[in-house]
């Protein structure tokens, strides 16, 4: 038989595609596997990407095209549940028997969206014109934005982190992408239904990447999007089903009292059932937001503490797009790294270090 | 001088005068500090039927300790053998010199020493059977001795997973109690040895002791031991945990007399904080011990409460949850005692400006749904929609604007703030004319019922949807789920409501067990009671309750308190709903996301089992 490593990507969206592709580029034969049908995970029900607008089914295709490209295996609808360590060799099993045996894994199983009904006081799945940021983008991508009461909303709200940095919800982290994500959906709500008020209730505004800042400055000077900083406290519906929300206007120190045709919640990013199974079942270590924990956040950001299983993507920490392909990226580069290295030659370098650490604890 | 002296006797006696003396004084203060209108009730009181229920507890729980029984058998059987074995010695050894000397004023501590003073067993009516009933009773005795010095130092084997601390003055008369008896025995065996009487247990040990020791000389040293042993113990009692023998005999008349805790540090509260015995029992039923608390559980708290040592931390530190009250064997008043430390620990400086002037509508039944509710709607349309169904008429008396009920004011020791809020809220309610007020809230229902004085019925939504179920008023809708109820804390070891919302989900639906119920139910973690815990020891609280509840894989979490149902929402990983909403059918949307976690289970489980083949 060929000397070529055999490694399996778990999870075929953003950061599973990309990793598969670098690695098939550096010549090891991958399996992609996809719990789903179809490839592309959360960006096949996006509608645009921020910050350019760019629509995300051509991003999707361009990465599916150059999938195609390349001799991975893609086999979807299987579900990993169960992991051995056969000397060497890493085993996986789908619900029937065993699946295959591999030199690496890398877990690329991303996340979950918040699920809003937890956050009962925003009455989602109470109140039938109280949605959630995915269901604004099902909405942009059928052309159709309305009511329950099939009329275009004259007044939309948006509410930044459902779920998110909230200790009421038992999440503390932020999941960094739903400010600019706002931002964007509130230009496309502009864009599309210019006679529309758009407003957005925020605790702070994250404007963390390249031109972000920017497309917040453009969505205010441009788009007459209106910004409160302040945290709804609760919703109720009204007998014609606008929303009444609660806040406080906190810049201005003022209670504020407002009706709304739409509300939409931007829900945060947990780590996806997939992430959360496949890291117990394989023993992987989870941070104190329940991501899966990486070696060392700086230098080791895809390296587990499992030997031979690395993490890509967003089963890590909440992370946009971009961030996502340099991740996966980088985690192919580290698979690769761990392949060549023979076993004398890891020893020595965890010898290296150690002796260095102590030297430096010594000095 | 006296008919029946000898130097040895005098740490007993020097030890019982002083031990009536403290406890004439202490009991006299203590009911003086009870307050007027207490003390009326136990005038009224005194010469009822509540008396001799009195002397029935008093012996079924001083004496026998029924209550440590039903927890812990063997616990109870200690604590029994030491207590009635001890009463039996003195009620006998008293008889028996009565019947012997014919001197009804004999003095106390001939009956104690009898066997020094008439060292052959001198013959008396039935005195063969008496002698063998004290040596079964000593020997009662040290059997629970013994457990009780196993449990100090092997304290798993009773089943319990903590024992108490111990303090300097504990220490001085568990040591002496512990001294007591076998210093009696051996007293007894030397004497017996020394003059060949006695019975099965002391003669034998006697001849046995008689046969390698100079019992005549060792004979008088022992006597000598037993006195001060008993002695010590007196002296020592009312500064130590056993303070709790006298003073729950004085407790269990009080509190059938009717007497009340309140709000203040009352004689009645003195009572109960001296009538602990530090059992310790509370101890593995408290769940601050879950969010790895250890210093403020139950005993400790009271234990400190008695030296004055209430620090604000301890006293915030409860979840007011009332699992200790279920399993006391003394049935102290714990959760109002926490409240009485807590009044003027948070200065009020709250604004009353911002209160709305509002106007009572005029309505049969008011429902009053309270903050928790405004933060889950679900519960609030589900009631809308059995109401319409019913065809009542109800006001929504907070649905626009709404104050709050009072009670967390009051579980944080501001009750000058609460009767603001009270105030208001009862002029809107009284003031609209309604026959009956339902709340979804079990902590607005307590401070409904204790405080607002409204002559009105009031009821849990619980008991009113099963009212209007009964008339046929509403027709609950069929669900086909299976459901783990949590008996959330205030309404049931807080209003005494188990059943209710049981059997309105199983006119419904189909009801699992669950292993902490009814009495017994954990808290969920979110207790308004506890302002000390931070959000990761909750959580561990919240852990445990839903692995309780979540055993049976339910299909969805039950409860009737919207504080609970929005604390388990948290990371709850089946659905959790109200009652209200079961009852309406307004669940579809929390069932979608669960269905498929259950298919995906249900995979992994297979793919587990057949790994293992």
């Amino acid at each position: 038989m060929t000397n070529i490593k055999k490694i399996a990507v778990l999870g075929g969206g953003v950061a599973g595609m990309e990793t598969s592709i670098q690695l098939n580029r550096l010549g090891y034969q991958v399996d992609l596997i996809e719990i789903e049908d179809k490839l592309g995970g959360h960006v096949r029900n996006w509608y645009k990407l921020f910050p350019d607008h760019k629509p995300a089914d051509e991003f999707l295709e361009k990465l599916i095209s150059n999938l195609s490209a390349t001799d991975v295996q893609i086999k979807t609808s299987i579900q990993i549940n169960a992991f051995l360590r056969k000397e060497k060799k890493l085993c996986l099993f789908d619900q029937a028997c065993e699946f295959g045996v591999y030199d690496a894994v890398v877990v690329a199983t991303g996340f979950d969206l918040f699920e809003a009904y937890r956050k009962e006081e925003y009455g989602f799945g109470i109140y039938k014109n109280v949605i959630t940021s995915a269901g604004l983008e099902t909405m942009f991508l059928g052309k159709t934005i309305k009511t329950s009461g099939g009329n275009v909303p004259k007044r939309v709200g948006l509410v930044h982190c459902v779920g998110s940095r909230d200790e009421k919800c038992g999440n503390l982290h932020c999941s960094k992408v739903c400010c600019i994500t706002a931002v964007k959906q509130a230009i496309t709500l502009r864009q599309m239904l210019p006679n529309t008020e758009v407003f957005c209730f925020y605790m702070d505004m994250r404007m963390f990447g390249p031109s972000y800042e920017e497309l917040y400055r453009e969505a205010q000077e441009k788009w007459a999007v209106r910004f409160i900083r302040g945290r709804i406290s609760e919703a109720a519906q009204n007998a014609d089903e606008t929303i009444l929300i609660k806040t406080e206007d906190t810049l201005t120190g003022r209670q504020l009292k407002m009706n709304v045709d739409l509300l939409v919640l931007m829900v945060g990013m947990l780590p996806s059932k997939g992430t959360t199974v496949i890291g117990k079942k394989t023993g992987l270590d989870f941070g104190m937001n329940r991501f899966l924990k990486v070696k060392d956040e700086h230098y080791h950001a895809n390296e587990t503490n499992q030997e031979g299983i690395f993490v890509a993507g967003s089963a890590s920490a909440p992370m946009n797009i971009s961030d996502t392909i340099s991740h996966a990226r980088a985690a192919a580069t580290a698979v690769d790294h761990y392949l060549k290295t023979t076993d004398h030659e890891r020893f020595s370098e965890k010898n290296n270090i150690r002796n260095l650490e102590k030297a430096l604890h010594e000095k | 001088m006296m008919k029946f002296y000898d130097p040895f006797i005098l740490p007993f006696v020097i030890g019982l005068y002083f031990i009536f003396a403290y406890l004439g004084i202490k009991f006299a203060v203590m009911l003086i500090r009870i307050g007027k209108p207490e003390r009326k009730k136990i005038a009224k009181g005194i010469f009822s039927v509540k008396t001799l229920s009195a002397v029935k507890e008093v012996f079924l729980e001083a004496l026998l300790h029924k209550r440590i029984f039903k927890v812990n058998p063997m616990l109870g059987y200690m604590h029994m053998s030491l207590a009635f074995g001890w009463f039996l010695l003195i009620l006998f050894g008293k008889i028996g010199t009565l019947s012997y000397s014919r001197d009804f004023f004999n003095p106390i501590h001939y009956a104690i020493f009898f066997k020094y003073f008439e060292p052959r067993d001198p013959a008396f009516f039935y005195s063969k059977t008496y002698f063998l009933l004290m040596d079964s009773f000593l020997l009662f005795i040290l059997s629970g001795l013994t457990l009780a010095i196993v449990k100090r130092f092997r304290t798993r084997i009773f089943g319990m997973k903590k024992t108490t601390r111990l303090r300097f003055f504990d220490r001085m008369a568990l040591t002496s109690l512990w001294l007591i008896f076998p210093f009696r025995l051996l007293a007894e065996s030397f004497t017996s040895g020394a003059f060949q009487s006695g019975h099965f247990l002391s003669g034998t040990l006697g001849s046995v002791f008689a046969g390698f020791l100079p019992v005549e000389n060792l004979m008088y040293p022992a006597w000598w031991a037993y006195s001060l042993a008993l002695g010590f113990f007196f002296v020592s009692l009312p500064f130590s945990r056993y303070m709790h023998i006298p003073t729950e005999m004085l407790l269990i008349f009080l509190r059938k007399w009717g007497l009340d805790t309140g709000t203040k540090m009352s004689g009645y509260a003195e009572a109960q904080v001296l009538s602990c015995s530090r059992c310790g029992i509370c101890i593995d039923n408290c769940q601050l011990k879950t969010a790895g608390e250890t210093q403020a559980n139950p005993v400790y708290f009271i234990q400190a409460l008695r030296n004055q040592q209430v620090n604000p931390a301890l006293a915030m530190n409860c979840l007011q949850c009332g699992r200790c009250e279920e399993i006391c064997p003394v049935k102290i008043d714990i959760r109002q005692l926490r409240l009485i430390t807590r009044q003027h620990l948070t200065p009020d400086q709250s604004d009353y400006h911002y209160l709305p002037v509002e106007q009572p509508v005029k309505a049969d039944v008011i429902f009053f749904g309270g903050c928790m509710t405004h933060l889950t709607p679900g519960i609030v349309a589900a009631m809308k929609k059995l109401v319409a169904e019913s065809g009542e008429k109800v006001w929504f008396m907070d649905e626009q604007e709404s104050v709050c009920c009072g009670r967390p004011q009051l579980l944080a020791g501001e009750a000058e703030s609460a009767m603001r809020l009270i105030e208001h809220n009862r002029q809107l309610i009284t003031g609209s004319g309604a026959k009956l007020l339902v709340t979804s809230c079990p902590i607005c229902l307590t401070v409904f019922v204790r405080e607002y004085n409204l002559g009105i019925e009031v009821l849990h939504h619980s008991q009113y949807l099963l009212r209007l179920t009964r008339s046929q008023k509403i027709r609950p809708k069929p669900a086909l789920l299976k459901i783990a109820y949590h008996d959330p804390c205030e309404l049931g070891r807080g209003n005494a409501i188990y059943e209710e919302p049981r059997q309105l989900i199983n006119s419904s639906a189909i009801l699992v067990k669950t292993k902490h119920e009814k009495q017994m139910s954990l808290c969920c973690g979110g207790s308004l009671g506890n302002l000390q815990l931070n959000a990761d020891q909750q959580n561990l609280i919240l852990d445990e309750t839903l692995q309780s509840l979540t055993a049976a894989n339910p299909d969805i979490i039950a409860t009737s308190c919207p504080l609970c149902k929005k604390t388990f929402q948290k990371s709850s990983p089946v659905p959790v709903l109200d009652i209200a909403e079961i009852a309406a059918g307004t669940w579809q949307h929390y069932i979608q996301p669960a269905s498929q976690n259950q298919e995906k289970a249900n995979i992994h489980e297979l793919a587990e089992n057949q790994l293992m083949n």
